[in-house]
């Protein structure tokens, strides 16, 4: 009964000084929405570049030029077709190993055109990454061979060259050359506000001439076995290092990857979670501020309390539960305000944001602990006040 | 005496255990690192149903007294029992619980809670005693049809005169039932005749309840009126009409305790 006093007498403290309440709670209310909709942003583009890492298909193991880790550059690559043979010659079958070499490039036909990614590859890519043809066909060991100038289409690359013909059988002009659309992808769709449909394929060795280059950007390699795949790797670098000796190589798997990924994201969510959790601690203080006031105004309704048999104890849970009222309904609300804005961003750009359960529940015991922590000094002070010295304030 | 139709002893003083007692009771402020002494050595009993009238000048401990007395505050030397309960041993919960359930107190401000309801004021002190919120009305109700304020009793303070004000006030005080109603100029903020009926209705509830009344009063007619008169000054009383002429002289040297009240 007493508590049910401290509940009513607090909720009617905060809705007697309503604009005052809320400019109280505009401090928890941003820390809060802002931890819900930067913890969703986080969370939502790790989701994606996790969910783009494991689209690419199983097992995979990419070879380049130079370290894999945070922050290398990307170095220029020494590696050759042959290469990509010794390379097959490892893995024990030429049909698992991929490789690119991509340059931009516009693309016309007739009066369209578009500046889009070129891609030099094998044959082998559909069966190392998952990639489906819509329409027409891949590339074939022969056009690779020979070195034919023909090209598989990106849908986004087809719709803007060709908006009201089919594209395949059609003649595109790539940096000046022509080439003959023999295909054209199934669409992937949009990822973190990149078109991954804008892209084509050409065979490795048109490209290379294309470009007058030797060079192989990236080999990858679709491992035969799970269990095996980092001593597949090691193989593959050593043989690598061999071929040219004084140059490193890394082999990466996708879970290495995306363990990279990761730890660059969730440092980033973290960031982004503790400026966030700033504002909080800010509006913390607010809190604080406003219930000394609060206890100020009211000191001779403390006295009279005391004075009729309040123990300090009553009082003290009084403030206290104002205190925690207010950062509450601040953390309600800026829950609210965070979810709603990461479905905003989620719906109108091309950031994801996904709202997790666990940043919920923190977001809102956290702004309870302020409203605890920080409306304990508050409490305490009301509590210990001498009833006599209330009694008289003015 | 033959203007005072009430009985005098209420069983006070036959021997059972008075309301409350003082021996000696000193109050020393610390302002500023100089000690006040606002109390030197009170010794005072007042027992069960008594009618006191406390007065003396601005500044000779008055009001000082009344916060030991009820309990509000404790003595810096001396020995003070509270029903039974020697105060200076109590921890801050259990002399929260002693005013609680033994006294009561109207102040010259009357104290209400701004922007609750006259009935809401008068349960506050069930509130802190665990009474459940249907039986806080009720019993507030009651109280508050005794002050002759059962038409008021959704009024907030800003709603109701002073006189209606100090009424309510008195209601809170006795809701619990107390043993001692400790009333520090009850009429200072009233005008004269809405003065007179609170004071009446002050001791009406002396007479039909027996709860002690120990009030602080300005006006000598008004003191008159008790069945008892001490007089304070610098702290320390000079005058005692139960004690007579032993406590320092209740006759002529007596000072301004026996204004009107020529017995
Ligand atoms: N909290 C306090 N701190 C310091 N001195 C005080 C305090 N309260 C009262 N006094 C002093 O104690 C004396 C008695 O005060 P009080 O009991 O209020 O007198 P009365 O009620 O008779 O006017 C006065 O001199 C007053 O200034
Ligand atoms: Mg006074």
């Amino acid at each position: 009964m007493r508590l049910a006093e401290a509940w009513r007498v607090a909720s009617d403290a905060l809705r007697a000084n309503r604009m005052r309440s809320l400019l109280t709670m505009l401090g928890v209310i941003i820390g809060v929405a802002s931890v819900v909709l930067l913890v969703a942003i986080g969370t939502g583009t790790k989701q994606t570049v996790e969910q783009q890492v494991e689209g690419l298909g199983s097992n995979l193991l990419l070879v380049v030029p130079g370290r894999l880790d945070v922050g290398s550059a990307p170095a220029v690559s020494p590696l050759t077709l042959q290469d990509v043979d010794a390379v097959g010659r490892v893995v024990g079958d030429p049909g698992r190993v991929a490789v690119t070499v991509a340059s931009g490039a516009t693309v016309r036909a007739g009066t369209r055109q578009d500046f889009t990614t070129v891609q030099g590859v094998l044959e082998t890519t559909p069966a190392v990454f998952a990639r489906d043809v819509a329409r027409g066909r891949y590339l074939s060991r022969s056009d690779v061979d020979t070195g034919r100038r023909v090209a598989i289409l990106g849908d986004s690359v087809a719709r803007i060259l060709f908006p009201d013909r089919e594209a395949v059988g059609q003649q595109i002009n790539v940096a000046g050359v022509r080439f003959r659309v023999i295909g054209v992808f199934a669409p992937l769709g949009q990822s973190l506000g990149v078109d991954r449909d804008d892209e084509v394929h050409i065979p490795v060795t048109a490209a290379q001439r294309l470009y007058g280059t030797q060079r192989v950007d990236a080999i990858a390699v679709k491992a035969p076995d799970r269990e095996r795949i980092d001593e597949l790797g090691e193989r593959i670098v050593a043989e690598l290092n061999g071929r040219h000796p004084g140059t490193e190589f890394s082999a990466v798997t996708q879970e290495q990857i995306l363990g990279v990924l990761g730890d660059i994201l969730g440092i980033l969510t973290g960031v982004l979670a503790a400026i966030a959790g700033i504002s909080l601690l800010v509006g913390g203080v607010g809190v604080s501020n406003i219930m000394l006031v609060s206890v100020r105004e009211r000191t001779r309704e403390i006295g009279l309390r005391k004075a009729v048999g309040a123990r300090p104890r009553d009082i003290g849970v009084q403030f206290l539960l104002e205190a925690v009222l207010l950062t509450a309904i601040g953390g309600l609300t800026g829950m609210a305000l965070g979810v709603g804005g990461a479905l905003l961003v989620a719906a109108v750009s091309p950031i994801p944001a996904a709202v997790t359960w666990w940043s919920l529940a923190l977001a809102f015991s956290v702004s309870a602990a302020v409203g605890i922590v920080f409306g304990v000094v508050p409490a305490q002070r009301a509590a210990r006040l001498d009833p006599v010295v209330a009694l008289r304030a003015e | 005496m033959s203007r005072d139709p009430r009985p005098a002893d209420r069983g006070g003083r036959a021997g059972a255990v008075p309301a409350i007692e003082a021996v000696d009771v000193s109050r020393t402020y610390q302002l500023d690192g100089v000690s006040v002494p606002a109390l030197r050595g009170v010794t005072l009993t007042v027992p069960a149903g008594d009618y006191v009238a406390l007065i003396g000048p601005s500044g000779s401990g008055k009001s000082t007294l009344m916060h030991l007395l009820g309990g509000l505050d404790r003595p810096t030397a001396g020995r003070l029992v509270i029903d039974g309960r020697v105060v200076g041993g109590l921890s801050a919960p259990e002399l929260a619980r002693l005013r609680n359930q033994t006294i009561g107190f109207v102040f010259q401000a009357f104290h209400l809670l701004p922007r609750t309801s006259a009935v809401e004021n008068v349960a506050l002190p069930l509130v802190y005693r665990g009474v459940g919120a249907r039986e806080r009305r009720e019993r507030a109700a009651a109280m508050l049809g005794r002050v002759g304020l059962g038409h008021r009793l959704d009024h907030r303070p800003n709603q109701l005169s002073g006189g209606e004000q100090q009424r309510v006030a008195i209601a809170r005080a006795l809701v619990t039932d107390p043993t001692v109603l400790l009333a520090d100029e009850p009429t200072g903020n009233l005008d004269s005749t809405t003065g007179a009926a609170v004071l009446e209705l002050l001791e009406q509830l002396n007479t039909e309840s027996g709860v002690a009344l120990v009030m602080v009063t300005h006006d000598a007619e008004v003191a008159a009126r008790a069945r008892r008169r001490i007089a304070m000054r610098d702290g320390v009383i000079v005058a005692d009409s139960d004690a007579g002429p032993a406590t320092g002289g209740a006759g002529p040297g007596g000072g301004p305790a026996e204004g009107g009240a020529g017995s």
